[in-house]
């Protein structure tokens, strides 16, 4: 009963949203704001796990192929598909759920516990559109690049792991991600990177701005919001998976 | 259901008391007043504009005439002191830069706040001077209505009388009609031009301050003379006009009474301490 009362709160939660900002200039700016809280800010952690998922890739699909008769380049295919297909998108997004999710949602608490958000409506601003949406715009135009970022990085980490341990010579590495490359991949991988982005970015601006209490509900909201994140991102990546592949 | 018949016509260009104890409907009944809160039932009326019924364009506008001062200020905490003045010029007006830094040093030297403080953040300010910015935030786009929660919660006494002041000041000076929810009997006699006494989540006694203190209304009696010093106050005007001192009034007081006056007001044969 609690999960259907929360979900009709969160699809009611968008309908007041999309209305004519009382001023754009400021509304770009708060977006702007969250684009580099949300981009900038998870580069760092984004950049460090797609690198280190990689190489632990390359590391453990050589260990696994011990046949002789399969080429070393299939280390590489192996390696860029499952980084592109799920390491890239799904475990980035697990991550950023915990990082951007629990800011958000400790955010938006705290606005509602201190009044901020009643100052807000008083000033008769449509609280909703001006601190939700531009998060989830902002997310959803910022995680997919960073998810494209950790394609990238993935997949040069796993190269310069497969050198360095000697397992894969780099120049046969790079034939390898030539070797029966896929544009639908990535295009998959893009899709469900919206799809988290989304998740992502909404739930937790759910929960933060439905807060009522002080500052050990702001701390339960937000741990609701990760745990939530989590399992609607892994719901949807099943979904997805079995829907689009 | 937390308010029960509740209807009061607010003075406009005055200071209107809401008051009463902690869980009487103050803090609804002005949120309802203000639209953060719909009643289930009833009319909020702004100059002849039911604010229940109207439309959200209709309802936008309304809320661009009202400032409000929270309780616990509710300042933005990333902003600075001059950024939270701004916030609201920024939203709604399409003034240059520079008149709007202008006016936001208007408003905050209206309140009397130094501008070292520009550009600190609200943490780094003492509670006093977060309501002192808080105000400045509520009056910065000229409000007709300023709605203050409780504004002396958390102050010392000292404190509470400046804030009060600065409201009063405001509400003359803007013309503003101010409506304050309040527990501080300090603030009721200071600054209250019409107060409405609420009790239960219902409106219990309404007049003004020179009135409260002669009110025969049990409950209101009982809620401001709680205060001893109110109740001391009321006596002391019982004695000059009748010169004679009322029978609750603790042998102490009496004593001390009866030394102020030099007059044996109990006729017990002696004046003050025996």
């Amino acid at each position: 009963m609690k999960i259907l009362k929360e979900f009709g709160q969160y699809i009611k939660m968008f309908r007041g949203m999309f209305r004519m900002p009382e001023n754009k200039a400021m509304y770009w700016k708060q977006f702007m704001l969250q684009c580099n809280d949300i981009g900038i800010g998870s580069l760092g952690i984004i950049c460090i796990i797609s690198v280190f998922i990689g190489a632990v890739s390359t590391v453990q699909t050589a260990y696994q192929l011990v046949s002789p008769i399969i080429p070393k380049t299939t280390i590489a295919q192996i390696v860029r598909d499952t980084v592109i297909l799920e390491f890239a998108p799904t475990l980035s997004c697990i991550v950023l759920a915990g990082v951007v999710g629990s800011k958000i949602a400790s955010e938006l608490g705290n606005m509602r516990v201190s009044e901020q958000i009643d100052a807000l409506e008083i000033m008769g601003i449509n609280t909703k559109a001006y601190l939700i949406l531009p998060k989830i715009l902002a997310g959803v135009l910022t995680i997919p690049l960073l998810i494209i970022l950790a394609m990238v990085l993935g997949i040069w980490g796993g190269r310069l792991a497969g050198s360095a341990a000697g397992i894969i010579d780099p120049s046969i590495y790079d034939n390898g991600l030539l070797m029966g490359f896929s544009g639908y991949n990535v295009f998959f991988a893009l899709t469900k990177s919206f799809v988290f982005a989304f998740i992502i970015t909404s739930v937790p601006s759910f929960y933060g701005y439905h807060v009522k209490g002080g500052a050990l509900e702001i701390g339960h909201s937000s741990t609701r919001a990760v745990v939530v994140s989590c399992v609607l991102l892994l719901l949807a990546d099943y979904i997805l998976s079995a829907l689009l592949l | 259901m937390v308010l029960k018949e509740v209807s009061a016509v607010m003075d406009p260009g005055k200071c209107n008391l809401i008051i009463g104890a902690s869980g009487s409907g103050k803090t609804v009944l002005m949120k309802c007043i203000v639209g953060l809160m719909p009643p289930s039932e009833g009319e909020v009326i702004y100059n002849d504009r039911n604010y229940i019924t109207m439309s959200l364009e209709e309802r936008k506008a309304i809320r661009k005439e009202i400032g409000m001062l929270f309780q616990g200020s509710a300042l933005f905490d990333s902003q600075t002191v001059e950024q939270n003045v701004i916030f609201p010029l920024d939203m709604f007006t399409t003034d240059k830069y520079s008149v709007k830094r202008d006016r936001v040093k208007e408003v905050l030297d209206r309140v009397k706040l130094s501008e070292d403080a520009y550009k600190k953040f609200p943490s780094e300010i003492s509670g006093g001077m977060q309501k002192r910015v808080a105000l400045a935030r509520a009056i910065v786009l000229n409000p007709k209505y300023l709605f203050c929660d409780e504004p002396n919660s958390g102050l010392d006494p000292k404190t509470s009388i400046v804030i009060d002041k600065l409201i009063k000041e405001i509400t003359e000076e803007y013309k503003t009609t101010t409506i304050m929810n309040t527990h501080d009997m300090n603030s009721v006699m200071e600054i209250g031009d019409h107060i409405v006494y609420m009790h239960n989540g219902e409106k219990e006694w309404e007049g003004t301050n020179k009135e409260i203190i002669y009110s025969d209304n049990e409950k209101l009696n009982e809620f401001i003379f709680a205060s001893n010093f109110l109740q001391d106050a009321k006596n002391m005007r019982m004695i000059q006009e009748t010169g004679e001192i009322p029978n609750d009034v603790h042998s102490d007081v009496r004593d001390a009474l009866e030394d102020k006056f030099n007059t044996d007001m109990d006729g017990d044969g002696t004046i003050g301490t025996k």
